[in-house]
């Protein structure tokens, strides 16, 4: 029996355990060191994983629990590539953020180490797991973990601000997975995802079908960051510590999104299935809306992490409007793009992390023109910027190619436009900032941003050459390259389609789950994509760069056309800002708004 | 099997949810917290009551007999854990706050914005 697939959780757990016991005799060095090795070791089986799930997927029974006459008695992991392949990401870029705590954290000590191995194994066992309680205990562990680590820094007042809201919000959302997987139970008598599929196919769906699929869904949403259930990730992000941020924002939004998917295709398309176009309109929706209001407040920001939350939350909504095409092409380029994406965005946070090191401030307009004093963050950050507003073919490229070709066969023609303008404001203000920071251009001023944030409580670290030390650099720009060319796997969208088809095929991965029946091995689903995707990514990248300067010397333009604008805009802008209030009795009131109306409109579309 | 444990259910989760709107204390929004946690034991329980069901221990009883289901127990109890940690480290960081900030008040700390 494969062990193999119980190593993503338990190495980075029984470490996590170990360094608990004996980690404060051992001493900061060593902690460091048994951190890198663990997560290496389970980024390199989360790897073989995928390599062994390539034709059939790896479904393990823990305690040999295995299911009699096709009934789940015991607890899975099902493990298909996309689902290891996320994973591995997860454990690449732990080991990548241990290596930049050696230098980044003085104030590191075992604890640290600790709670990134128990989110890690969180994260591996929420992307493997095969069971809907699992994945709700899962779910929770990160939510812990990830608590405690964005309050890291107890001694300043924003984090502790940030890691409430944090905990606050999804806590709710753990009431609403759990109670969403009670009425679940209460129908079916099952746990295990494919079990549950077949108890609700046929049935159509009722009132306490669509309640239940609500109420996974929103708990899903809050962890993703979907807008309204987005008002808690900025402002965890923004005062996260950097090598947390890295995770947060690279992998952990992202599971939500991935969990969707996990949940709706082996559990409840059956119930849903003669409403998939309705569907697809609700959770696209949902996907432009956030993308939308994720560029508008990125473009908003002055404090470069906070601008950076905000543009994780717009590329949330590109992910939900992949998955939410519900087709094999869009859930195959949501990973693909997950990845792609996360390697520059984890990137860019590292080069935050070296400004703040290194001048000791992470503000856009404090640093105009200093950023030169950490050159080669100016490089992360350029080429990161670049990458986010789409220069083809790097990075999230092919995820993006997948995403257009998969509008244009459900007939979402208009959804590519729309979301490549919104990376034009994205991908426009991060290269705004990058020019502003390491080129000293723009107005030294802009009253647009949002206000002038703390000054940074990180103390900046000794000077001790004009080059940052390899061990911050290092991660950030090997990260940056791997992002880069990730695109360039031959046939990795082909096969990842089949993946994907193979995770949507309901009956037989219900077979193979349940039965151990071993589906024929599926060819690969070659990618026809033509220059669309090539047109897009240009364009968006030649306006982002048009609209960087549009942002850095919009103050010079004629005054008429300034008040003409400023009458038309200033209130909606206002409205937007006010409503990121940082007052965590408002987000929950809006979790509740929000998770009501995607009930009132499942109801309402879903006959 | 009588609906009023649904109905407490329900009721538990919007008292609580309404506490955690409006709560101008940390302390007192985690106790919220838990308030709407005590719904879903509620809730998971009832789906698995059985009318005149025993307690789910099937040695010296005679075969057939009738038991409440022990996998919703299990799932509470799991429930009851996880969500004692996350309001420990709640309250931890309440007590933080009301170190560096002198307030309780969640609406009073206004460091991040906009």
């Amino acid at each position: 029996m494969d062990v193999l697939v119980a190593l993503p959780v338990a190495i980075p757990l029984l470490t996590a355990a170990a360094l608990a016991a004996s980690g404060h005799i051992l001493g900061r060095r060593v902690d460091d060191i048994v951190g890198i090795v663990a997560a290496a070791a389970t980024a390199v089986v989360s790897t073989l994983l995928v390599l062994r799930t390539l034709d059939h997927d790896l479904v393990y029974w823990f305690g040999g629990w295995t299911p009699r006459h096709g009934v789940a008695l015991g607890i899975a992991f099902d493990v298909e590539p996309l689902s290891a392949a996320v994973a591995a990401f997860a454990a690449v870029l732990t080991t990548a953020s241990f290596v930049y705590a050696w230098r980044y954290f003085d104030e590191a000590g075992t604890l640290f180490h600790i709670l990134m191995l128990t989110f890690l194994a969180a994260m591996s066992g929420f992307a493997l797991s095969g069971d809907l309680f699992n994945m709700f205990v899962f779910f929770e562990l990160m939510t812990v973990s990830t608590f405690a680590l964005v309050g890291y820094q107890v001694h300043s007042e924003a984090p502790l601000q940030g890691a409430i809201t944090f905990a606050v919000t999804n806590a709710i959302a753990s009431f609403f997975l759990i109670t969403g997987l009670a009425l679940v139970y209460g129908r079916t008598g099952a746990l295990n995802l494919a079990q549950i599929g077949r108890a609700l196919q046929g049935n159509g769906h009722d009132g306490l079908v669509i309640v239940a699929f609500t109420l996974l869904l929103a708990g899903f949403l809050i962890k993703a960051g979907v807008v309204p259930f987005h008002f808690w990730l900025s402002d965890a992000y923004a005062v996260a510590p950097i090598p947390v941020c890295v995770l947060l924002s690279a992998v952990m939004s992202d599971l939500g999104i991935h969990a969707v998917a996990r949940i709706y295709w082996p559990a409840f398309s059956g119930a849903f299935h003669a409403d998939v176009p309705e569907l697809r309109a609700l959770i696209v929706g949902a996907g432009v809306l956030t993308a939308a209001v994720g560029a508008a407040m990125t473009f908003f920001q002055r404090d470069l992490k906070r601008m950076l939350a905000f543009l994780t939350i717009s590329h949330v909504g590109v992910l939900v409007c992949a998955v939410g095409l519900l087709t094999a092409r869009g859930l195959a380029g949501s990973v693909l793009y997950v990845i792609g994406d996360g390697f520059v965005k984890a990137a860019l946070f590292l080069a935050v992390g070296i400004l703040v090191r290194r001048i000791g401030d992470g503000d856009e307009l404090r640093l105009r023109g200093r950023g030169l004093d950490a050159p080669l963050a100016a490089v992360v950050f350029f080429g990161g910027a670049f990458l986010v507003s789409g220069l083809p073919p790097f990075g999230s490229f092919l995820g993006w190619s997948l995403l257009v070709r998969s509008s244009g066969d459900v007939g979402y023609g208009w959804l590519p436009p729309v979301l490549a303008l919104c990376a034009v404001v994205t991908g426009g203000t991060l290269v705004r900032a990058s020019a502003r920071v390491f080129l000293g251009w723009g107005d030294a001023n802009d009253p647009l941003l949002s206000a002038e944030p703390p000054e940074s409580e990180e103390e900046p670290g000794e000077r001790e050459s004009r080059f940052s030390p390899p061990l911050l650099f290092g991660p950030a720009l090997a990260l940056l390259i791997v992002g880069a060319g990730f695109s360039f796997v031959p046939g990795l969208a082909g096969h990842a389609t089949a993946w994907a088809q193979r995770l949507q095929d309901r009956p037989t991965h219900a077979a193979e789950v349940l039965a151990g029946t071993v589906p024929p091995p599926a060819s690969p689903v070659p990618l026809h994509a033509g220059l669309a995707p090539y047109g897009y990514a240009i364009g968006s990248w030649v306006l982002a760069i048009g609209f960087a300067v549009f942002g850095l010397y919009r103050q010079r333009l004629p005054g008429l056309l300034r008040r003409g604008a400023g009458r038309v805009l200033d209130r909606p802008v206002a409205v937007l800002k006010g409503l990121h209030s940082g007052i965590v009795g408002d987000y929950v009131a809006w979790l509740t708004f929000g998770a009501a109306t995607l009930g009132g409109l499942l109801t309402l579309l879903v006959r | 099997m009588s609906y009023l444990p649904y109905a407490l259910a329900v009721w538990l989760f919007i008292v609580g949810l309404y506490g955690v709107v409006t709560s101008r204390h940390l302390i007192h929004l985690a106790v919220c917290l838990t308030v709407m946690q005590s719904s879903s034991y509620v809730l998971l329980l009832s789906i698995g009551y059985v009318n005149r069901g025993t307690a789910p221990i099937f040695a010296d009883v005679p075969k057939g007999t009738r038991a409440v289901d022990p996998v919703v127990q299990a799932l509470t109890l799991t429930d009851v854990v996880v969500s004692v940690a996350v309001v420990a480290l709640l309250l931890a960081m309440a007590m933080q706050v009301r170190k560096r900030s002198g307030t309780g008040d969640p609406d009073k700390l206004h460091t991040v914005e906009g």
